[in-house]
């Protein structure tokens, strides 16, 4: 049974390539690209691992992810952070917060489907 | 004929009684019942070292001589005593206030403490002093040569005069050595010497009195037939030398003043100032005592002594030619009592000068190991003062011997009144002008004693003897009006006025012209302003006499203000030094005043005298008192609203400094968030960039349509990635000032025409943009290309961010005489109000992922507008967003 991932991200090119990237690996890929409403999104959604922006409009990943650790049904759910700040101060926020992997943009495709294999089968 | 052992015998029994009188006196005061010591009698009598010998034998020899002017040499001190005795208790409390031990001393202190001018008036005072100690030294010699015998054809007796001389000063010198140095006292105050002196006047009074009243009622036989005889007697007709008078008159008022040993009794021995007030008549009485029966002497002496008998002898002459030997004895103790009063009094006087002011520094600076005032300095002290005795008198012998001891008494008294007459101007100067100085002083004073020495001093041991007689006649080396009795050719003048007035007046003149002429140091001020203003300043004026304070309370105020172990450590002190066991002290007078001292140094002197008066109940707490402490706790007032003028200084300093920490804190915080955007900006599409190119290498079985669209991806957001580095680019040079803009005039509708063109080439063609009331003729001079930059940037934000089913932009222009308004029109949301603020800032966007824009545009027309003189706003609208970008007509270029 192939696994589900939801991608909350805001720039179409970016899915765009997430998409076609998870896609062939396998993936049943969902994408949300609202900040606001992407927690009940994943609420509904109940995804097996969730890629998240870091910044996105209307909450960021750092709230999105906040609300969800306090979620019973969301606290272990895997969650992958990508940002494009590039601050180490971003990180030390997203690990307070509970984020299972931080990756900072541009990555590889290898190193970014190896960070879901490794998030999902753990 | 009384024989010279007897007399000898006499003279020796009464110095014993003297010393027994001296001794009693200091045991008296050393036991504290010294109370009869220091009454006004006995300052009074003190005074009368002032009749010297030569007063005693020589008034009756000035008078047979030069008639009735021997009374100035009278006149003179009565004349300061009941005239000038405020200018005496001026000196007294200055004196006393000050602690001053000798004329040099005042003199050195009042000019800012020098101790040059404490020296220079120590050796003037010493010879100017000098030929009056030989003055007594001849008069006692010659009084003991009318006892030895008749004068012979040659007149010369049994007696050699040098060898009496000798024997007489070697006397003189045991005796004040014995008398003076016994102990040394912190004060200089010689209570023996005082009252020894006090029996001495008492002595020389009873004697002349004695003599003259045997002459009167003895002789002449009454009142009656003695005016006949004067009558008839030359004497009385004799012209007086109006000059002179005047001048001996000044002179021994000054001399009176000036003289050390006057200046020890009157200033130094004073136990209290009132003393003053009851001599002021009562010393004219003795000296008028003293002067009643001058003339009689000299009347009878000159009817019944052989002709060129010495008038100088007659008080003791007179009597033994009456076989009178009883009083004959007696008058010579009178004039032996005035000639050791003096040489005791005077010699002190300048030995303490010398030590204190010649020898102490000298041997002070020779050990220079800072030398305390140990036992062992005392011994110095006392040894400087014995041998400075010696020296004095020493020196008082050789000018017997060099003058010949031949001279009237009277020229000789003189000449040493005119010598010490010099330091008057420096005096009086210093003690009511506060603009006085120590140059001032110091050349007067030498100038002065120079024409001294010159035209009176030098002249005194006769023509050739020193100066040689051409001097007198032609002048030193032919200068005609140096002559020593003639200065400035002014022939005729006898030589004491000469001397006296010359001298006098050039001191004077040089002192007045050469004080206005120099600053005084601070020191001289202080003490300036301490002499003059002694009245405001001394502690006795206000001293306390009430006894009424509780010590407790005191010491409870002390402690207060001086701290506990200090102000314990004072009243523990001054408790032993009363000789009592506790560690609280009576509250004398003397005490109170230490206290208030001690206090003032740290509250003011008005604030702790005001402070004591309370404690000790004495209501002594004055007006001036009270304004003086209102004065200080004006400045004290003044001081600490300065205080607080500071703090709120320093206070508003630091809420500066706190809000430019505030202003750096933001800044960093937006340099922080800047940063974050520009990364965010420039790896987003560099992601996807990455990715789709990894994709288009390493997928398998890629269709074309999907290979061009992801490489049309990679290109448009390569793209996106050059115009965000431009645009920052531009932003940052735009923002440092450093662009520089090129002015031209162009017509704004081609510059218009240009941007449009330009937007649309880059567009989707959905924007329809129109153009309204464009006059053509309409001219702008401004950088064209970067107004052009801010249109295209307008045009391509309606482009990318009109929502409108049918997007639409209108530009019009709108003119007038100040400036050109562009205004861009266009039909789509308006910006909510909350976004307006912010719309100009950089990487500001109304809403996230609406286009890709890096939110710099309108960052960029801001800054342009700026360096451009104009403006850029946006007006909201019910419908859809205007931009109005404003023109100034005459272009001032901001950019560099």
């Amino acid at each position: 049974m192939d696994k589900h991932v939801l991608l909350v991200e805001d720039e179409v090119n970016i899915i765009e390539a997430m998409r076609f990237l998870l896609t062939r690996d396998g993936w049943k890929v969902g994408t949300h690209s609202d900040g606001a409403t992407a927690v009940s999104a994943i609420r509904d959604a109940r995804p097996d691992l969730v890629v998240l922006d870091y910044m996105l409009p209307g909450k960021s990943g750092i709230e999105i992810l906040t609300e969800l650790r306090a979620l019973p049904d969301f606290a272990g759910l895997p969650v992958l952070m990508l940002t494009a700040r590039g601050q180490s101060r971003d990180r030390d926020l997203a690990e307070r917060a509970g984020v299972n992997r931080f990756m900072t943009k541009p990555f590889s495709n290898a190193e970014v489907l190896n960070a879901v294999r490794d998030l999902v089968r753990a | 004929m009384a024989s010279l052992n007897l007399l000898v015998g006499v003279s020796l029994v009464y110095v014993a009684f003297l010393f027994a009188v001296a001794f009693a006196a200091e045991r008296a005061a050393v036991r504290g019942r010294s109370g009869w010591l220091r009454t006004p009698l006995v300052y009074t009598l003190s005074l009368s070292i002032y009749c010297t010998a030569w007063t005693f034998y020589g008034a009756v020899g000035y008078a047979a001589r030069s008639g009735m002017e021997y009374v100035t040499i009278y006149l003179g001190p009565s004349l300061v005593m009941i005239g000038w005795w405020w200018v005496l208790r001026k000196l007294v409390r200055i004196g006393r206030s000050q602690r001053v031990t000798s004329v040099a001393d005042l003199i050195s202190a009042r000019y800012g403490k020098s101790n040059t001018l404490a020296i220079i008036v120590t050796l003037m005072a010493v010879v100017g002093v000098t030929p009056y100690i030989a003055l007594q030294l001849q008069s006692v010699t010659l009084a003991l040569s009318i006892f030895s015998g008749p004068p012979d054809a040659e007149g010369l007796n049994g007696l050699n005069p040098l060898s009496a001389g000798f024997w007489v000063a070697g006397g003189l010198a045991v005796f004040t050595v014995l008398f003076g140095t016994r102990n040394l006292n912190a004060n200089e105050r010689h209570d023996g010497v005082v009252i020894a002196i006090a029996v001495e006047a008492v002595v020389k009074l009873v004697a002349l009195l004695a003599v003259g009243i045997f002459v009167v009622w003895g002789i002449a036989g009454g009142i009656g037939p003695m005016m006949e005889r004067i009558d008839a007697s030359a004497l009385g007709t004799w012209e007086l030398d109006r000059s002179r008078w005047a001048a001996l008159t000044v002179l021994s008022a000054a001399a009176f003043l000036c003289l050390p040993r006057m200046f020890q009794v009157l200033v130094v021995e004073n136990d209290d100032e009132r003393h003053v007030q009851i001599a002021s008549w009562a010393f004219p009485v003795y000296l008028l005592l003293m002067s009643l029966f001058v003339v009689p002497i000299a009347v009878v002496g000159l009817n019944l002594l052989p002709a060129g008998s010495n008038p100088d002898l007659f008080v003791v002459s007179v009597p033994l030619a009456q076989g009178q030997t009883g009083l004959a004895v007696l008058s010579f103790l009178g004039g032996f009592s005035s000639a050791t009063s003096m040489v005791i009094v005077a010699t002190l006087a300048l030995s303490t000068m010398v030590s204190n002011h010649v020898v102490m520094p000298i041997y002070l600076s020779l050990k220079s190991g800072g030398a305390s005032m140990s036992g062992d300095v005392r011994n110095v002290i006392l040894l400087a003062r014995r041998l400075s005795i010696l020296l004095i008198i020493a020196l008082g012998y050789v000018y017997y011997v060099l003058s010949g001891g031949s001279g009237a008494l009277a020229a000789i008294g003189l000449i040493s009144f005119a010598g010490v007459a010099q330091f008057l101007p420096a005096m009086l100067g210093g003690i009511f002008w506060r603009g006085a100085t120590r140059l001032g002083a110091l050349s007067g004073l030498c100038l002065g004693f120079a024409i001294w020495v010159y035209a009176s001093l030098l002249p005194s041991f006769g023509q050739d003897a020193v100066l040689p007689a051409s001097f007198f006649e032609v002048g030193p080396f032919g200068i005609n009006w140096l002559r020593p009795y003639a200065f400035f050719g002014i022939d005729g003048m006898d030589p004491t006025v000469h001397a006296v007035f010359w001298s006098l007046l050039m001191n004077t003149c040089v002192f007045i012209v050469v004080s206005l002429l120099t600053f005084p140091k601070p020191l001289e001020r202080l003490q300036g302003a301490q002499f003059v203003n002694v009245f405001d300043h001394s502690g006795q004026a206000r001293g306390w006499h009430a006894s009424v304070a509780a010590s407790e309370d005191l010491m409870i105020m002390a402690q207060r203000i001086l701290g506990a172990s200090e102000a314990q450590a004072l009243f523990r002190t001054a408790a032993r030094e009363q000789g009592m066991t506790g560690h609280l002290p009576e509250p004398t007078p003397a005490f109170l005043e230490r206290l208030e001292r001690e206090l003032s140094a740290s509250v003011g002197t008005a604030t702790a005298h005001a402070m004591v008066s309370q404690m000790v109940g004495a209501a002594s707490v004055s007006v001036e008192d009270l304004l003086a402490v209102a004065d200080e706790s004006a400045q004290m007032l003044e001081y600490s609203s300065q205080l607080e003028a500071k703090s709120a200084e320093l206070s508003r300093t630091a809420g500066q400094l706190r809000e430019a920490n505030e202003k750096l804190t933001q800044l960093s915080v937006q340099k922080d968030a800047f940063l974050g955007q520009i990364s965010h900006e420039l790896r987003t599409p560099m992601t996807s960039i990455r990715a789709f190119s990894e994709i288009m290498r390493d997928a398998e079985g890629l269709s074309v349509a999907e290979k061009t669209k992801y490489a049309s991806i990679i290109h448009v957001e390569a793209i996106r990635l050059t115009r965000l580095l431009d645009d920052l680019l531009d932003l940052s040079v735009l923002e440092n000032g450093q662009v520089s803009l090129n002015s031209a005039t162009g017509p704004l509708e081609a510059v218009l025409d240009h941007a449009v063109i330009t937007a649309q080439a880059s567009g989707d063609g959905r924007l329809r943009v129109t153009r309204d009331n464009v006059a053509g003729d309409t001219m702008v001079t401004t950088d064209l290309d970067r107004l052009g930059q801010v249109f295209i940037n307008l045009i391509t934000n309606a482009q990318k961010y009109c929502r409108a089913a049918a997007p639409h932009l209108e530009i019009s222009v709108h003119a007038d005489a100040k400036r050109l308004a562009v205004e861009f029109r266009d039909n789509g949301t308006p910006i909510p109000d909350a976004a307006r603020a912010l719309i100009f800032e950089k990487f500001a966007r109304v809403a996230e992922g609406d286009g890709s824009g890096a939110g710099l545009g309108l960052a960029i027309c801001r800054e342009i507008m700026a360096r451009l003189g104009g403006d850029i706003t946006h007006v909201p609208q019910a419908a859809g967003n205007v931009f109005v970008v404003q023109i100034p007509r005459r272009q001032v270029l901001a950019g560099q």
